[in-house]
């Protein structure tokens, strides 16, 4: 298993521990509390639709452990949406491809931004989000767009395999490779070391630039995928959808223990991150079809904002601890 | 030989760091190279690290002409250099920053196993014992300074550049660095050792190298070069003949003294300092680079803390946390590098000066405008600053009246005590006499000032005692009637007689 290891090294094995330790917690609750919760309906409807944040919050992590952050992958999504959306009358081959490609060109973009150009992350990448919601307006002419449902398209979002949606086998698959990748591969090991310091890095003799150009590559990959399970889920392509995806990336990384100032960070808990944020939104929903109390959309933010804010502040608690034990 | 440099010249923005610098190591060969601040030493070292580019010049290092294009190239080729503030990445394991960018590799994956016994079985060879898989963060600066020395032999360098490497080692820690240092050049690897404690450099290197104003000024073996002639070889001698400024005055003994320093100590650069500024008389502090004059500057305004010793004002014990208590007893800073802690760019002169005052410029919440140009006007006039007007941004004006405005920022704050660090650098001859003098005035008419520099020639010209510090330690302090050149590098060499 590659979530965690359970005994506590460091307080970033501690922060993961918590992460794991919340998520139990809040399934153990919605079990007792709801009478459908752990239904396979449920249960597979959380997970097809959660595989798009997973998949965007993978992208991140890397990003983030760089010390970096990339604002532009809801953009992303949502413009690989409509890209993919076009492309699929030529079959589910060519519209995934369309979309990761979108996203893939998005991401290079920011690379160089931010490599070459030596423009801060946040300001490129919030750059590259404006206009890749542009450039999805501007193709989808202000509107959603149907995809093809004379190919098997739909299949990449709506279908099953062994009885789990594709979604969430696309994820998986990301998520174990994202894992070798950081855990296992020595280019997954510069990453790291590039957050730590980039000047250390460099005279280390990493490749710091191809490092840090390849994340944000990454990412904007993983957003294009995102956003061709969107088209394929939902069955049209959606220039106005992925409002706010980044903040649920960052979230989700930020929420597994994953440093904001770099350095440190892990795949599995970013993806514990993922599945306990989607949890908390499940077990509203949850607690709305309950009808005990009546929330709006309105108050289901408010209590997500805190929720995230409760846990940042544990973090930062805990982090600042860890300093002081250092020094 | 191992390694050659000649003819390596370089400039920054027209202005030269090197002029025809030269540097030879044998094979196994321990060399010290040193020289004070700007003389030329971490240009040329990064010239041969590949961090700087090599424009004129020849670099041959075991056995072919090279020209490395970055770090990464010169470590490939077997130089490895161990930074001042050890660079390696803190929050990765010991194991990982041994091999990092040369990790052992099993079908493109990491082999953790084989890069965990390598990092035990390196370190053991230098007798350490510690978790390998433990972050580089968790352990101390000596210790970290080994990990990046086994990271230098397991990439089988032949050449090792140390910069400074007992700046935060223990007498202890120095001695187990040393036996390290010797078991390297054992195995045939030869040191560049960067340092400015004499004693380290005589206990552990072969030859020296001494660098000057971006010049190899000369090259000895150790043990032919004696300490006074390597210092002064360091701080050379280009007398610019100021005419002595201050009278023959025993007066000053008699006055009260305003500020005592008493086996002063903090952090590794202060050891041991005690110091004496009188009423009105300009104190000199004088030492080699790393001696710990700046440091011990800074403990007097406040920005470190006494750790031990004792600080006096006008014979009451002061204990200040931060500038303000200092400010508030009336002492004045200004700094070394007036670029960084001093001017304010963009900002009018008016500005620059009053920025200390503006507390208490205030006139109902506002500042009091009329009472700010009243006070500026005064000092311009006073210290003769040119300037187009008092609106002029400082950026604009030459280093000597920038150096003006800067001390007029503190005199019209009023103070009791002014310390001044190197108030004559990057300041050209003329303007440097004119700042001499008027730092005499200011004491003449009551002012204390504590002036650090490592120009002998206004030292002699304009102190009134001399201070020396040697390796964070006072070790003489030379009255008007005992200084000269002879003795100041003399008691900097540590021989005192």
């Amino acid at each position: 298993m590659f979530l965690t290891r359970l005994r506590p090294k460091s307080s970033g094995d501690l922060a993961r521990l918590g992460v794991m330790v919340a998520l139990f917690a809040l399934i153990l609750f919605g079990a007792l509390r709801y009478e459908n919760f752990l239904s396979s309906f449920n249960i597979l409807s959380f997970l097809r639709y959660n595989a798009m944040f997973a998949l965007i919050a993978l992208g991140m992590c890397f990003v983030i452990i760089t010390g970096g952050i990339d604002l532009s992958v809801g953009g992303v999504a949502a413009l690989a949406s409509v890209v993919s959306a076009f492309a699929s009358p030529y079959g589910w081959a060519a519209g995934m491809a369309a979309g990761m490609a979108a996203g893939l060109a998005f991401g290079v973009l920011n690379g160089v931004m931010i490599t070459q150009m030596r423009i801060q992350p946040f300001i490129a990448t919030l750059a590259a989000m404006l206009a890749s919601y542009g450039t999805a307006l501007l193709l989808a002419d202000n509107q959603s767009v149907s995809v093809s449902y004379d190919t098997a398209f739909t299949m990449i979002g709506q279908d099953d395999i062994l009885g789990f949606p594709i979604p969430a086998w696309i994820a998986l698959v990301a998520y174990i490779l994202g894992w070798i990748f950081l855990e296992r591969l020595p280019a997954g090991r510069h990453v790291l070391a590039v957050g730590d310091g980039e000047a250390t890095a460099s005279l280390m003799g990493l490749k710091v630039t191809r490092t840090i150009f390849s994340v944000y590559a990454f990412s904007g990959l993983l957003a294009g995928l995102a956003g061709t399970v969107l088209a394929a889920q939902f069955g049209a392509g959606q220039p106005t959808e992925g409002v706010g995806w980044e903040l649920f990336a960052i979230a989700s990384v930020v929420v597994g223990g994953t440093l904001l100032s770099g350095g440190a960070g892990s795949v599995g808990a970013t993806l514990a991150g993922v599945l306990l944020l989607g949890m908390v939104f499940n077990v509203l929903n949850f607690e709305n079809g309950l009808g005990w109390i009546s929330l709006s959309a309105y108050w289901q933010s408010v209590i997500r904002g805190l929720f995230l804010l409760v846990v940042v502040i544990l973090q930062a608690k805990i982090a600042t601890k860890r300093t002081d034990s250092i020094e | 030989m191992l390694l050659s440099m000649q003819d390596i010249s370089k400039s920054f923005a027209g202005v030269a760091a090197l002029r025809s610098a030269t540097l030879e190591m044998a094979d196994g060969e321990i060399m010290a190279l040193v020289g004070q601040n700007g003389a030329g030493k971490s240009t040329l070292i990064k010239i041969l690290t590949g961090a700087y580019a090599l424009e004129t010049g020849r670099v041959a290092f075991n056995g072919g002409n090279i020209t490395f294009a970055s770090p990464a190239e010169s470590q490939a080729a077997g130089i490895a250099t161990i930074y001042q503030e050890i660079n390696l990445a803190a929050q990765r394991s010991v194991a990982e920053n041994i091999y990092l960018a040369r990790e052992p590799r099993r079908f493109g994956f990491l082999d953790h196993k084989r890069m965990r016994q390598g990092a035990r079985r390196v370190l053991e060879t230098f007798h350490l014992d510690i978790d390998v898989d433990s972050p580089v963060a968790s352990f101390n600066a000596a210790t970290r300074q080994m990990v990046a020395i086994a990271r230098s032999v397991e990439q089988n360098a032949k050449l090792l550049i140390m910069d400074e490497p007992t700046s935060s080692l223990d007498e202890r820690e120095v001695g187990i660095l040393f036996e390290t240092i010797r078991m390297l050049q054992a195995r045939g690897v030869a040191v560049i050792f960067i340092g400015h404690r004499l004693d380290e450099l005589y206990a552990i290197c072969d030859r020296v190298t001494i660098m000057r104003d971006g010049q190899t000024v000369a090259v000895s073996a150790m043990r032919d070069m004696p300490k006074m002639e390597l210092v002064r070889h360091m701080l050379g001698r280009e007398l610019a003949a100021f005419e002595a400024l201050s009278e023959s005055v025993e007066a000053h003994v008699e006055r009260p003294v305003r500020l005592e320093l008493a086996g002063a100590a903090s952090g590794v650069r202060v050891r041991n300092v005690d110091l004496t500024v009188r009423e009105g008389e300009i104190s000199g502090l004088a030492g080699l680079l790393g001696s710990g004059r700046s440091e011990t500057a800074r403990i007097i305004f406040g920005m470190d803390r006494l750790e031990r010793g004792a600080l006096r004002i006008n014979g009451q014990e002061r204990r200040y946390s931060e500038p303000a208590d200092a400010i508030a007893d009336g002492i004045g800073l200004v700094s070394e590098d007036r670029k960084v802690d001093g001017i304010i760019p963009d900002m009018s002169i008016r500005e620059n000066m009053t920025l200390a005052l503006l507390p208490k410029l205030r006139k109902a919440g506002m500042i009091d405008r009329a009472r700010q140009d009243e006070i500026v006007e005064r000092f311009i006039k006073a210290l003769a600053i040119k300037c187009a007007s008092p609106d002029q941004p400082i950026k604009e004006l030459s280093g000597g009246n920038q150096q003006k405005v800067l001390l007029a920022r503190w005199l019209c704050t009023n103070p009791k005590v002014l310390i001044v660090d190197e108030p004559t650098r990057g300041i050209d001859i003329g303007a440097k006499s004119e700042i001499l003098k008027l730092l005499r005035r200011l004491a003449d008419e009551g002012l204390s000032v504590l002036m650090i520099s490592s120009e002998f020639e206004e030292l002699l010209a304009a102190a009134d005692r001399i201070t020396v510090l040697s390796d964070g330690v006072s070790v003489a302090v030379l009255p008007r009637k005992d200084m000269s050149e002879k003795a100041l590098l003399a008691a900097m060499a540590h021989q005192v007689d």
